[in-house]
């Protein structure tokens, strides 16, 4: 079948990539655009490795054909760091000690700074639902959880 | 040497992971993150019979066939056998099936979609044979599948003389436990990328735990040198046992086809395939028969410990030997019995997970010492506590309990923490009413630290350590960061000994042809007994320079890295090494499963907290306090993840991780059937150390990371215990099961009701 | 196993006669792909052409009237649980939405989506049985509604013709004095296919049960109302016995299955549970 030409924007460039309209947008910026930092857990929607932000909402982007995310804006975690300087959820998970293996981080750092941005100073009940389509097997979330709270706090 | 009189500077401090920068900016390269030119998608077909002679293998119509690269195992150029323990599993089943997710035929082609199309046109004619599945069927040996009687290792520990016992004892008091397998689901599946050069010969890299192990597999496999195997270790997305022994497999077949396309090949396996195929925890069943006296002593243990090690030996002689050692737990008996089983079963090998034995047989006594008490009439604790190891002791295997050790005040420190004494009198009130028990319970264990018995002495680790040009010092070592710190703990190590600041020591990755060997990364060894090595090599070097009289006494960082530039330019290399030394007085035998199982253990005491719904039979954990001994704790930050991640694990161990096996496969393999907790499941998880230092440890240090895989199961279920006064003997415990007790312990109490009527 | 990605293909609609258009050609529809992408990326999507609805206006928008709330069929859950109405008027809905999935998956998951994937554990599904939801089918031929709870024929068989597109899903406003309540059991807390799922509505008439809607998912082909257990409540006083009655009819109505998820006596067994847990709190 026929290829297309799909455009959007990633983490504040504007790309175009020539692909079938099927193929995952997780592939896509994968394997098109070289942006490895989204990681494929489970292919299926479930352990949110490779969830990225698409028009500021967090999506698996294992479940979205690339097509449908023509003229999107898309945000890696290639593209969470601002000036050359860490964010301070980044900055976070260093000190509390969050990324472990760190292959769930690129994901669950983007569901944190979903929940952030939804909500600037969640409850410990609130990070848990926010957390919770990220899985995690090394830290038992405790961490993250620690690492969310801080910077929560700071912002105060 | 450590002195206890010199504060630490680097070593118990939360100084930040090293390659935490790498992950939180997606950075760090995981083998499916690495692309060579020329690549090739690798695929497995895989048998989908438990037990069968292979007729006849054909390929579809509708694939360009011409365009892949196929190997079966007639292309094999040496020994079609996984390298291990026991020689009996192939590459590539060659003529017999004896598992579901076996290996047959390979493929590889540049266009990845292609590939995965291609292997569902692959059709193997099979002659099936009859299979069998469980513990029970392997022992009734009507089906042999492997040997003479389908069991591949047997135990037997004695320590003075059980059947001399029962006819004194006050109570014999028996019981049944089991496990079943878990998948260690790690988020990152399993990987390998492999190229091949006929000058230089193979090199893989990838997901994995132990690089030599791999390039021991692959040696044979292609009638190698060592020097024409090299294997890398790539960032690891979370390993727990899981990436042990699987990835020879994996890097095998990569390599194989590398080998016959002479392109590089990656073989990345999807979620599906990677629980599927790859191994899981032993499946157990344990029985207890315990004599013990009115005052409450255990007089005597006679422990059967049975595991189920899937279609091939791999590591379930050594699963089976951990789980032998641990199964009377942290208790002093004079007469103690443990004889044990490891069979075969046509699923696929079961491997090695996090504690490796231990949480099977440490959930069957830490459950069957509530039951003792209670036949006893005495508290859990009380019962412990009257029965608890000390110094001086000695274990079921006879070794003499040299550190320390008071348990009753770790027990006593716990339930303390967790408000046990309280909760247990407000639950027991509050339970009255409601549809919502609350109850609290708790477990007390230990993990050995290290390979067992003589194993450390086998392995004769080495570790080198090598000044840089600029000061900086790097460690090389086999031992693999999987996320469990191995990288940030050994750079402290060495930054203490030498005296020089953590970010100027470095850590090179594992690559066997620039690491010397220092033993799998396994078995909570890193940092008890790699560590050590680290701090070794790191005096040496250190004495060199003061030898040199390039340092002098009391030197700042700074000043250590100019002696290091200045003896690299005048005199040159300056690279130390250590090899293992066994701690004097340590003796193992064999045959008889007795002395010094292990250099040290740890101790710990858990605390659960729970709800039960009685209208859903759902358990809630409210509470989790995790109390630990573990020597000195290295790096706060990372240890208090150790505890908490192993925590999670084991919760999911205890109530929501089941395989649902169909046939010798996996029926449920992916995540949003196999349940692992999320965010939203768990409870807080409060963790505590006591230090005390371990002579022989690096800096103090002994093992932690299987150490919180042990007890929260059996801690949970007695928790359950306490909330509905149901004793659950078999993990995962799900709502299911309490609900069906409930129903079978309320029709009971009606039936008492009437006939008192 | 995957599916060969260059075999598909896939439009985007911008507008709603576009996708009536390639409908009444053969394509089938796809929303937020929660579910459709699982079954793609597992090579079981039997569909090879599609038209994503996502970006269709009249499909994405929650319209109030007098009546009704009316809920597009490609509407979000994570706008149905931020709706200021749906909270106040229908938070067994709200509820729901919390409970489907992840954020991430709320984010891109749409109501319509979900009743057409037709699954009997879809936990949207009870909460618009006892709403009384009317859906809106349309095509180029016209549009029609029908009752939410005619609309599942058995398993994932569907009231529903194949140029036919749902458009929106229509809920009744006289939800006041109603006590309702809902439950989902399921694996666990988060990211977890219910085992069962049970939604309810009352309204009472002094201690009478004047008027009542049961429904439950996971326990039987298609998300089911339990009219028989209905019937045996209506016009009753609640009692200990009326609770016993109505929950062995419930048990009686069910008709769950044992698969990989849980088992049929557990799922039959909950669900009378919480009925019996429902009409406690009507006492």
């Amino acid at each position: 079948m026929a290829e297309c030409s799909v455009s959007f924007t990633v983490n504040g460039r504007i790309q175009s990539v020539t692909v079938p309209p099927m193929k995952r947008l997780l592939d896509v910026l994968r394997e098109d655009l070289n942006l490895t930092g989204t990681k494929e857990g489970c292919g299926e929607g479930e352990c949110g490795a490779c969830a990225v932000l698409l028009n500021d909402e967090l999506v698996n982007s294992c479940l979205v054909p690339v097509r449908d995310a023509s003229g999107a804006r898309i945000c890696t975690i290639e593209g969470v760091p601002a000036a050359g300087q860490l964010h301070r959820l980044q900055q976070a998970f260093i000190e509390a000690g969050a990324a472990q293996c760190g292959i769930c981080t690129p994901g669950m750092i983007m569901a944190g700074l979903q929940l952030l941005s939804r909500c600037p100073h969640p409850t410990l009940e609130e990070i848990r639902e926010g957390l919770s389509g990220n899985l995690c097997r090394c830290t038992g979330y405790m961490r993250i959880f620690e690492a969310i709270q801080n910077v929560a706090q700071s912002s105060e | 040497m450590y002195s206890k009189s010199m504060e630490p500077r680097i070593v118990g401090t939360a100084v930040p992971r090293k390659e935490a920068a790498a992950k939180v900016t997606g950075t760090a390269q995981y083998v499916d993150d690495v692309s060579l030119p020329g690549m090739l998608h690798g695929v497995t077909v895989r048998s989908g019979h438990p037990r069968a002679l292979i007729r006849h293998i054909h390929f579809g119509d509708g694939i360009p066939w011409h365009e892949f690269t196929i190997v079966t195992a007639r292309d094999i150029p040496g020994r079609n056998i996984v390298t291990l323990i026991f020689d009996d599993q192939p590459f590539l089943a060659d003529g017999e099936i004896n598992h579901p997710e076996e290996p047959v035929l390979l493929l590889a082609h540049e266009n990845k979609d292609m590939v995965r199309r291609a292997r569902q046109h692959v059709f193997i004619d099979y002659d099936p044979l009859p299979a069998i599945f469980d513990i029970d069927e392997a022992l009734q040996a009507k089906t042999i599948i492997w040997g003479e009687d389908n069991v591949f290792k047997r135990y037997c520990i004695e320590k003075g003389d059980v059947d001399a016992v029962w006819s004194q004892a006050d109570f014999i008091v028996e019981g049944e436990y089991s496990t079943e397998a878990q998948e260690q689901l790690y988020i990152e599946p399993q990987g390998m990328l492999a190229t091949w050069d006929p000058e230089t010969g193979i090199t893989v890299r990838g997901s994995m735990q132990c690089p030599f192990y791999v390039q021991k597999a692959l040696m044979p496999l292609f009638n190698l040198p060592a020097e024409k195997v090299r294997v890398i270790q790539q960032e690891t997305g979370g390993a727990f046992g899981g990436k042990e022994e699987y990835p020879s497999m994996i890097a095998g077949h990569a390599a194989l086809l590398a080998w016959k396309s002479g392109r590089p090949v990656k073989m990345i396996y999807d979620r599906e395939e990677d629980m599927a195929a790859t191994t899981k925890r032993h499946p157990s069943r344990t029985r207890h028969r315990t004599a013990v006296s009115r005052d409450g002593r255990l007089l005597a243990m006679d422990i059967e410990f049975i595991i189920d090690g899937g279609a091939y030996a791999t590591l379930s002689s050594v699963v089976l030997s951990r789980g032998t050692i641990h199964a009377a737990g942290p208790y002093r008996c004079d007469n103690i019995r443990v004889r044990s089983t490891a069979v075969a079963t046509n699923t696929p090998p079961h491997g090695a997970f996090r504690g490796f034995g231990a949480p099977q047989s440490l959930f069957a006594i830490e459950r069957h010492m509530n039951k003792v008490a209670r036949t006893l009439g005495l508290t859990p604790e009380e019962f412990r506590r009257r029965n608890f190891l000390r110094q001086g002791d000695s274990t079921a295997t006879g070794q003499l309990i040299k550190q320390p050790l008071d348990l009753a005040r770790l027990q006593q420190r716990a339930l303390q923490l967790a408000g046990y004494a309280d909760k247990l009198e407000r639950f027991s009130r509050l339970n009255r009413e409601g549809t919502r028990k609350k109850g609290i319970g708790f477990s007390t264990f230990m993990h050995g630290a290290g390979f067992t018995g003589s194993g450390e002495r086998h392995l004769q680790s080495v570790v080198h350590l090598e000044a840089r040009a600029d000061g900086t010092v790097c460690v090389l070592s086999s031992m693999t960061e999987m996320g469990q710190g191995t990288n940030t703990i050994l750079a402290q190590i060495a930054a203490e000994a030498l005296g020089t600041s953590y970010e100027q020591v470095q850590v090179l990755r594992p690559d066997t042809a620039q690491v010397p060997n220092s033993g799998p990364t396994v078995a909570s060894r890193t940092a008890m007994v790699i560590g050590r090595l680290v701090q070794s090599a790191a005096l040496s070097l250190k004495e060199k320079l003061l030898q040199a009289a390039l340092l002098q006494p009391g030197y700042t960082p700074e000043q250590f890295q100019s002696a290091c530039r200045e003896y690299i330019c005048s005199i040159g290399p300056l690279k130390t090494s250590a090899q293992y030394e066994e701690p004097p007085g340590v003796h193992w035998d064999d045959e008889k499963y007795r002395g010094e199982a292990y250099g040290a253990f740890s101790w710990a005491v858990h605390v659960a907290e729970v709800t039960v719904d009685t209208v859903t039979g759902e358990i809630q954990l409210d509470d989790f306090v995790a109390l630990q001994e573990v020597g000195r704790v290295l790096n706060p930050v990372l240890a208090r993840g150790q505890i908490e991640g192993g925590v999670a694990q084991a919760i999911g161990y205890a109530l929501y991780e089941k395989v649902v096996w169909r046939d010798g496969g996996m029926a449920n393999n992916q995540m949003t059937n196999y349940i692992m907790p999320t965010a939203m499941d768990l409870p807080p998880i409060r963790v505590y150390f006591e230090e005390i230092p371990y002579e022989h440890g690096a800096m103090g240090a002994k093992g932690i990371g299987e150490l919180p895989m042990d007890g929260p199961a059996p801690a949970i279920l007695n928790a359950v215990e306490n909330a509905l006064g149901i004793s659950f003997c078999h993990i995962p415990l799900l709502p299911e099961d309490v609900l069906s007790e409930l129903s079978v312990a309320r029709e009971a109490a009606l039936d008492l009701a009437g006939s008192v009527v | 196993m995957r599916s060969f990605v260059p075999d598909y293909e896939l439009v985007v609609a911008a507008r709603l006669n576009d996708a009536l258009d390639m409908l009444a050609e053969g394509w089938r529809p796809i929303a937020g792909g929660t579910d459709l992408m699982v079954l793609f990326n597992a090579g079981k999507l039997p569909y090879r052409k599609l038209v994503s609805i996502r970006r269709v206006k009249e499909l994405s928008s929650i319209e109030e009237s007098e009546t009704e709330i009316s809920i597009g069929a490609a509407v979000t859950y994570t706008h149905i649980r931020q709706h200021p109405v749906l909270r106040q008027e229908f938070p067994l809905l709200c509820s729901a939405a919390s409970w489907t999935g992840s954020i991430a998956n709320q984010n891109r998951g749409t109501l319509g989506g979900n009743i057409i994937n037709a699954s009997p554990a879809a936990d949207s599904s009870p909460v618009l049985l006892v709403y009384d939801a009317e859906l809106e089918l349309i095509s180029l031929r016209g549009t029609r509604r029908i009752p939410y709870c005619d609309f599942h024929l058995g398993y994932k068989k569907m009231q529903i013709r194949d140029d036919e597109l749902l458009r929106s899903i229509h809920l009744p406003r006289k939800t006041e004095n109603r006590r309702s309540y809902i439950r989902k059991v399921g694996p666990r807390q988060a990211q977890a296919i219910s085992k069962v799922c049970f939604a309810a509505t009352a309204r009472l008439r002094g201690s009478a049960i004047d008027e009542v809607r049961i429904a439950a998912g996971s326990v039987a082909p298609v998300p089911l109302r339990c009219h028989a257990t209905e019937s045996v409540l209506r016009g009753q006083s609640i009692s200990p016995d009326l609770i016993e009655t109505a929950a062995n009819a419930i048990a009686a109505e069910v008709q769950p299955i044992t698969d990989i998820r849980s088992t049929r006596d557990y799922r039959r067994a909950v669900t009378a549970n919480l009925l019996k847990q429902f009409l406690q709190t009507l006492a």
